[in-house]
């Protein structure tokens, strides 16, 4: 229930004052005060610093170790106070917590310190405030970060038996965790040099003989830069083979940046060594030999920088694309501009606007070759125009990417931050659950209530100690405020799952005269029942069939019958078929005294599932042998 | 006319922004100055002794229901929305604004919008501690919206659908329009003695004497502090 408003529930109360002369039914007895002990003042010693409170406050929120009567294991006998060994700072977040209903983070805390507090106070931290929630999540995950960092550095000294493959892969990733690998790793590098380098030899003219021009040093010394460049393809092909057997996902591998690398790196040259025979794809082939120089970017596993450029230009991608497309428009309105401001000219270059895209980069970006130039004075007006917007423009990108080079250290808050949201989602639906768990506390209550009155009927005495009357005061006060609300409303509460069927078969109902008020009303019930029974799928906690049986009355157009159930005691979570032990049906309250007659069902036939696959429905445990739902199903956060 | 008007007010804007795109002033500098004109609402302090002689609370009894106020609302004051906030607590899953406004209007007596806690415990005194009679005048008021002394069918009805509405989604959809108005028909067949159409006070307080059920339904709050 919502806990710093329980200073408020009087005041609710009394308010419900207003249904009083609306509803038409008597109300249900307020629950009886226990004893009605002064407040008192509380003492919290921890480590020597004493807090003190009023106990009514710590009772705000029974869950947790301060609210519960969990404390007495601290309970001091001489000096008559609570003693908790514990940090005083961080318990000066948890006291306020009890008083102000919200939890902090102080900034001075440590996080795993603060964390250990909260659990070991029984507070949960998804409860922290907005205004602290963020740094609290902010710092958790540093922290988790640098704790992962240093496992990954220890994990690589303490290796359990990994087998050949995982091996290979280690090697492969972390270069200096063996001998082998830093020797594998210097070698690729080494060749990837040598084939760059050879690359670029080979264009070189490399002195020429009398009767030829220069020719370059590949066709001179042919033989020799092809036994090279086989040599390093045949080391990449085997790196690459190689890396390709140790990937844990060989998919993932073949799909990775790197390896597409390493395959355009080598593929001309197998390509190549196919196609050397035939004359008319020579020019092709020639095509396909500038793909060696991709071969450069191999270098990329070899050094840190080049990824983190990469990286940075992969991210700053949405801007940069922003920045081209503008530049793209900016370059086709003044490349028109100039087109037509020249057309007039003759002998201009301008021949046609694409033409005049090469004159408005050159300008734009303040190379100025001066291959193309206006002659007009309209041209050179806006040719200027041009020059300056092009100082404008292209400044642009800059700064986006310096700002961005600086930003990718903290890139990955944005993953986070949307791994945040998924939190925040969770947190939500906790708060949620903890809302419905109110609601789910009264419907229990009520279940309670209801074989409260079971057994006082059936007078057995010794099922009363299962029922732990456990809920305190407030709690009482609260749902039998709710109660007087249903009377008033002559609707009850129900279980959100129902609500569906409710809107369906509610519909269906019309009025029939009231036959059964007086007397019983199983037989009517029971027929009825295997009518409208509602198989819950995920009623693994508790299933409350609703029958809406129709009176005569004018005043109440659906009663809802609530029958309480238990789940049986086997674990299956379809255990929805199981059948329920009470069910109760109200009859008009027109002055009359409720009779509250209590049929337990023994039932387990197997009712046909509505589309519920599931096995049939498990015997029941003999009747009398009422175990209620037990409160563990009931989630009962202390949030809110 | 107007539109000549229009245009010289769009071209005294456009030389506005000509002159701004000039001087380079910033618009949200001027826009900062007006919020901090803000209004700071001032209240006398709480007085205990006046309180003790204005309400029907024992000391004690005052002194619980100060701290839970203040605690809640530490300033003291409570408004419209924090109240709604408040009272959604207790009934979580449905919509409790409509019932927490006429709540707040019958706390509110002076209609200023704010609930003190001098307001807050003269309320709770008729309604805890009151007769009868004041109970039941406390409950015509909250029904009575404009406060005209008479209830008429359409107050009721909008009292009792927001009545309705907090129960939320326990109502199924096909009955939330009609079960409050038949509510209503019910309620006026009751009370209306002389049929004509709206229930006055002394209707009200009549017919609910008259009615055991209402009577000690009325009596079960009293003591819950």
């Amino acid at each position: 229930m919502a806990t710093g408003v329980a200073a408020w529930l009087p005041f609710a109360r009394a308010a419900a004052i207003g249904w009083m002369p609306v509803a038409n039914c008597p109300m249900p007895p307020a629950p009886r005060e226990h004893s009605k002990k002064q407040d008192e003042l509380i003492i919290l010693n921890v480590s020597g610093r004493r807090f003190q409170t009023w106990r009514t406050t710590l009772d705000r929120y029974p869950d947790t170790l301060l609210g519960s009567t969990e404390k007495e294991f601290f309970y001091n006998e001489e000096t008559k106070e609570y003693f908790f060994d514990r940090d005083p700072d961080a318990f000066r977040s948890v006291l306020n917590f009890y008083r102000t209903g919200k939890l902090h983070y102080p900034r001075y805390e440590c996080i795993s310190a603060f964390d250990e507090e909260l659990a070991f106070f029984g507070i949960i931290p998804e409860i922290i405030g907005d205004c602290c929630y963020e740094e609290y999540k902010d710092r958790k995950r540093e922290n988790a970060e640098r704790l992962m960092d240093d496992q990954e550095e220890n994990k690589d000294s303490k290796l359990p038996n990994m087998n050949f493959r995982e091996t290979m892969w280690r090697a492969f990733e972390n270069p200096h965790t063996s001998t082998m690998a830093l020797v594998f790793y210097y070698v690729t590098g080494f060749f990837i040099a040598v084939s760059v380098i050879t690359n670029v030899v080979e264009t070189v003219p490399c002195g020429s003989t009398p009767n030829q021009k220069d020719v370059p040093c590949g066709e001179r010394y042919t033989v020799a830069f092809f036994c090279m460049d086989t040599a390093c393809v045949m080391i990449f092909t085997v790196e690459y083979l190689l890396r390709l057997f140790a990937a844990p996902s060989r998919y993932r591998f073949m799909r990775s940046v790197m390896s597409i690398i390493d395959v355009v790196a080598i593929l001309p040259y197998y390509i190549g060594l196919v196609m050397t025979n035939n004359e008319d794809v020579s020019g092709a082939f020639v095509t396909l030999r500038v793909f060696r120089v991709f071969r450069i970017f191999k270098f990329s596993r070899h050094s840190q920088g080049l990824r983190i450029l990469g990286y940075t230009l992969k991210s700053c991608a949405s801007e940069l694309g922003f920045l081209l497309f503008s530049l793209t428009m900016a370059i086709i309105i003044f490349a028109t501009v100039m087109f037509y401001a020249e057309k007039g000219s003759s002998s201009s270059k301008f021949t046609s606007i694409p033409a005049s895209f090469w004159y408005t980069i050159v300008t734009m970006t303040t190379l100025g070759y001066g291959d193309m130039v206006p002659k007009t004075i309209a041209g050179k007006i806006f040719g200027s125009i041009c020059s300056l917007s092009g100082v404008l423009v292209i400044a642009l990108p800059v700064p986006v990417i310096v700002s961005n080079f600086s930003r990718i250290y903290h890139q990955n808050q944005r993953a986070d931050k949307r791994r945040a949201q998924k939190v925040q989602k969770a947190r939500l639906a906790r708060i949620r659950i903890a809302k419905k768990g109110s609601s789910n506390a009264y419907l229990q209550s009520k279940r309670n209530g209801l074989l409260n009155e079971l057994l006082d009927l059936t007078g057995s005495e010794e099922e009363e100690q299962h029922m732990n009357k456990t809920s305190s005061l407030l709690e009482s006060q609260h749902h039998h405020l709710l109660h007087c609300l249903e009377k008033t409303t002559a609707h009850e509460f129900v279980d959100e799952q129902l609500f569906e069927q409710n809107c369906v078969e509610g519909a269906q109902f019309s009025r029939s005269p009231s036959l059964s008020s007086q007397e019983g009303f199983t037989g009517t019930c029971c027929t009825r029942r295997s009518r409208k029974r509602i198989p819950l799928p995920n009623a693994s906690l508790s299933t409350t069939h609703t029958h809406t049986h129709t009176q005569g009355l004018q005043e109440l157009s659906a009663i809802h019958i609530q029958c309480g159930d238990q789940p049986s005691l086997s674990t299956s979570s379809r255990s929805s078929l199981n059948m329920k032990s009470s069910e109760r049906s109200r009859i008009n309250c027109r002055g009359q005294q409720i009779t509250t007659a209590v049929i337990s069902l023994p039932s387990p036939t197997n009712f046909p599932p509505d589309g519920d696959g599931h096995g049939p429905a498990n015997p029941i445990p003999a009747p009398p042998t009422i175990n209620t739902t037990t409160s563990s199903n009931i989630v009962k956060v202390s949030a809110l | 006319m107007s539109r000549r008007r229009r245009c010289k007010r769009q071209l005294v804007k456009f030389i506005q922004h000509i002159h701004q795109l000039v001087t380079g002033t910033l618009n949200s500098d001027n826009e900062d100055e007006e919020q901090d004109r803000t209004v700071v609402r001032r209240r006398r302090p709480v007085d205990l002794e006046r309180l003790l002689n204005q309400s029907r609370f024992t000391k004690r009894e005052l002194q619980i229901l100060y701290r839970g106020f203040k605690s809640e609302c530490p300033s003291g004051l409570v408004n419209e929305d924090t109240f709604k906030t408040i009272y959604a607590q207790f009934f979580p899953g449905g919509d409790v604004s409509k019932y927490a406004h006429f709540l707040f209007s019958a706390f509110d007596t002076d209609q200023n919008g704010i609930v003190i806690f001098e307001e807050f415990v003269r309320g709770l005194s008729v309604l805890l501690r009151g007769s009868a009679e004041e109970k039941l005048c406390w409950a015509f008021n909250l029904y009575d919206l404009n406060k005209d002394g008479h209830i008429s069918k359409e107050e009721m009805l909008d009292v009792m659908k927001a009545i309705y509405d907090i129960m939320g989604k326990n109502i199924p959809p096909l009955l939330k329009e009609e079960a409050p108005r038949q509510h209503v028909e019910l309620f006026f067949q009751k009370m209306d003695q002389n049929q004509d159409g709206v229930v006055t006070v002394e209707e009200f307080i009549d017919t609910c004497q008259k009615d055991e059920n209402i009577m000690k339904s009325i009596g079960i709050f009293e003591n819950n502090i």
